[in-house]
């Protein structure tokens, strides 16, 4: 693995076209930027469940409440936040007010005591995170060669995946130790949510796209909507809204576990960990693999491996390596679509569009997955879990060719670049 | 600002941050640590347990004994208690079994539901999905019912949801309620965020009444555990509780408005629908526990100290205010032999 913290600002600047064989410190300093924060803000995730219901005494239903309120915000205020980092030209600094008010919220968290305190703090996370994650990844894509965008954003994912995984664990150490030690948890989440904010602020550099030496052609300065229009973007974002709408939460498919045998169901807890340890495995293997061969066919390739972890879903036999081998595929699937989607935004936008084009994908994504999971609700209660799996298998597989025919057009471009 | 005054701010606020984390989790521990050395702050009652009519609860006053299951004489509730080695999160006993949910903390933290016979020796044990939340025996003690919240992380993005089984101890079989068929009204409610919770059994070992929710509403359903059917009988009551002579029914009734919640208990009468809200001004979330046909039991968290509750004691015709019944308790579960 390669981090290095001595790289400096200075010697950041992406080598020229066709090197593409380091990735470049930006992309690994934002890495460890999202790594901290994500360990701040999973560690607290894992327990706020224990500390909703132990300690405040908060009910059943506000809880899920709450979580409906983790799930809903982002997707919002992510265009909005990625088109004024294009327009003002500064998306380090609209990255860091995002990752500061995820910073601020954990403050909050100290004192929060009551539903209404809670729910502002976590809306205040989410909102946090929704405007970070566009200007963020447009920074890594401006910071990369066009030829190593799915290595770069593999990088930042698997070091964001790390402090996912590290963070449940650092919060259920804390807890072991003290058990009472809630405070402790949130004190250490808002330590590491400030190391990563003051890591971004004074180590990022703010890299305005419009001012990087052009690779093709002359930039426009400005950023402008119909850089949008390219038909290469529009097809990756009916394509990615096509596929968002047969991908169900992965609860789902841990809730199809659990109710299966009882490995599932003692591990219940952890089964994301599974989940995540292959992600962050195979983040930067798959993205090399991505530039070299298509990272629309790697992205296609991902949901086959979704359409798999499915099809093991609704086996009806139980047990733990059956267990295992979906939470692998899960883990593959995002591997291959979560850092590469950013990717193949990146590759048909503008510089000048970029953050925006990046939040249009991820929106699309997050919109048609907000439909999925209700959607799938459904038709797991009035055909049963195992029919409802297969049902959206069989969708999925028809859903996968057609796919894959919307992007061959970029993939072969990409050949051609 | 130069390359090399970067690197000391950094490093100089990584640091601070590191070290005043480090010291308030320092800190955090030698609190804890002295604590668990501090004999207990209520008087513990030492020799053989207790037996005979008793009620036993979790213990919650701070010290060593902190989560353990304990119990008192029921005509005696301010008797010292007598402490088992039983660590629980909610408990329920009768005569010939207790059971008792608890969170296994670790670096991996899971869930289980055990169940003990009168000697004190486990019986059965098995996996739950997430953090305790509600459990009864029936009176016969064939029965077992366990109400977990299926949580353990974010990442489970289908919401809140509860799991409620009621385990057959005899026959050796168990159901989860959620699968069984649920009516409102004459009407199949068939909805995909309809979660169970909070079951209270009667003495026939089949007859049994629990919370189904569904679109933010929420019903006291009364259930056949051979038919495998739920019926709803009233809108708006939550984690209900059979009285001894089975004419009334204890449960959770929200006075607040909107996300605003506010519980009071509430005591329906089953023959005449007739229900009865108790005074009080705190909200009361738990499942109440029948003291005898008079008076209801439930447990409350302090103001003033976190983690730690109180056993209150209410007349179940709402004709007295709440009175303490055990300090530093909760989930108290009556033994009546």
């Amino acid at each position: 693995m390669y981090i290095s913290l001595r790289s400096t600002p200075d010697n950041m600047r992406p080598q020229g076209p066709g090197t593409g064989a380091k990735v470049s410190s930006v992309v690994i300093t934002l890495g460890i930027v999202s790594m901290l924060t994500d360990i701040s803000s999973e560690s607290v995730s894992a327990i706020l469940p224990l500390y909703i219901t132990g300690v405040i005494g908060l009910s059943t239903i506000a809880y899920g409440f709450l979580d409906g309120i983790y799930q809903g915000i982002s997707a919002f205020v992510r265009i909005a936040a990625g088109w004024a980092s294009d327009r003002g030209g500064q998306p380090k600094w609209v990255a860091f007010f995002g990752y500061g008010l995820s910073a601020l919220a954990r403050v909050g968290l100290l004192f929060a005591s009551g539903f209404a305190a809670l729910t502002a703090v976590i809306t205040v996370d989410r909102l946090g995170k929704g405007i970070r994650t566009a200007p963020r990844d447009a920074l890594i894509s401006a910071s990369s060669d066009a030829g190593n965008f799915g290595r770069s954003f593999g990088t930042h994912r698997m070091l964001d995946t790390v402090g996912a995984a590290l963070g449940p664990l650092l919060a259920f150490v804390i807890l072991f130790l003290i058990p009472d030690g809630y405070s402790t948890v949130f004190v250490v989440s808002l330590a590491f949510a400030l190391l990563g904010v003051a890591l971004l602020g004074i180590v990022v550099p703010n890299i305005r796209p419009a001012e990087r030496p052009a690779e093709t052609q002359p930039a426009a300065p400005r950023f402008r909507w119909k850089q949008l229009t390219d038909p290469r973007l529009r097809r990756l974002l009916v394509a990615a809204g096509l596929l968002g709408l047969f991908t169900i939460g992965d609860g789902f498919i841990y809730l199809l576990l659990q109710t299966r045998g009882a490995f599932a169901t003692q591990w219940f807890p952890l089964l994301y960990v599974g989940t995540n340890l292959t992600f962050l495995a195979l983040a930067i293997p798959f993205g090399r693999l991505a530039d070299r061969v298509g990272r629309a066919r790697i992205f296609v390739v991902g949901h086959l491996a979704l359409l798999a972890a499915y099809v093991v879903a609704a086996l009806p036999v139980n047990g733990a390596p059956l267990t295992i081998v979906c939470l692998l595929l899960l883990g593959v699937f995002y591997a291959a679509t979560d850092g590469i989607l950013a990717a193949l935004a990146s590759q048909f936008t503008p510089p000048e569009a970029r953050a925006t084009g990046i939040a249009a994908a991820q929106t699309v994504v997050a919109l048609s997955r907000l439909v999925a999971s209700p959607t799938f609700g459904l038709l797991w209660f009035l055909y049963g879990s195992q029919a409802a799996v297969v049902g959206v298998a069989v969708a999925l597989a028809i859903v996968i060719p057609v796919v894959a025919l919307l992007l061959r057009g970029p993939a072969r471009v990409r050949a051609d670049a | 600002m130069t390359r090399r005054s970067r690197w000391w701010l950094l490093s100089a606020i990584a640091a601070l941050v590191m070290t005043a984390a480090t010291v308030y989790g320092v800190g955090e521990w030698r609190r804890y640590q002295s604590l668990q050395a501090a004999p207990s702050s209520v008087d513990v009652a030492t020799g053989p347990s207790l037996s005979g009519p008793r009620v036993i609860f979790r213990n919650t006053a701070v010290g060593d004994d902190y989560g353990r299951v304990a119990a008192v004489p029921l005509d005696d509730p301010g008797a010292p208690r007598a402490v088992s080695d039983l660590e629980c999160d909610r408990v329920d006993a009768t005569s010939e079994r207790t059971v008792c949910l608890r969170t296994v903390r670790g670096v991996i933290t899971t869930f289980e539901a055990t169940v003990y016979r009168a000697d004190g020796t486990q019986e059965s044990s098995w996996p739950l999905p997430g953090i305790p939340s509600r459990t009864r025996l029936s009176e016969s003690s064939r029965l077992v019912a366990t109400t977990a919240f299926v949580t353990g992380h974010s990442y489970v993005a289908v919401g809140f949801s509860t799991e409620t089984v009621v385990t057959d101890t005899v026959a050796g079989t168990s159901a989860n309620i959620e699968e069984f068929e649920f009516k409102v009204d004459g009407r199949r409610v068939t909805s995909p965020d309809r979660n169970m919770w909070g079951v209270t059994f009667a003495a026939d070992d089949n007859t049994f009444f629990a919370t189904a929710a569904s679109g933010g509403r929420n019903w006291l359903v009364e259930g056949d555990l051979a038919a495998r059917t739920l019926v709803a009988i009233k809108e708006g009551a939550e984690c209900p509780s059979l009285s001894p002579d089975e004419n009334r029914i204890a449960y959770k009734k929200d006075l607040g408005s909107g996300a605003d919640v506010r519980w009071a208990i509430a005591v329906f009468d089953l023959a005449t629908g007739v229900e009865i809200v108790l005074p009080g001004e705190q909200s009361i979330d738990d499942q109440v526990e029948w003291l005898d046909d008079r008076t209801v039991l439930y447990g409350l968290p302090r103001i003033d100290a976190v983690g730690d509750n109180d056993i209150w004691a209410a007349a179940a015709d709402g004709t007295s205010d709440p009175a303490i019944f055990i300090e530093h308790a909760m989930s108290p579960a009556v033994v009546s032999g």
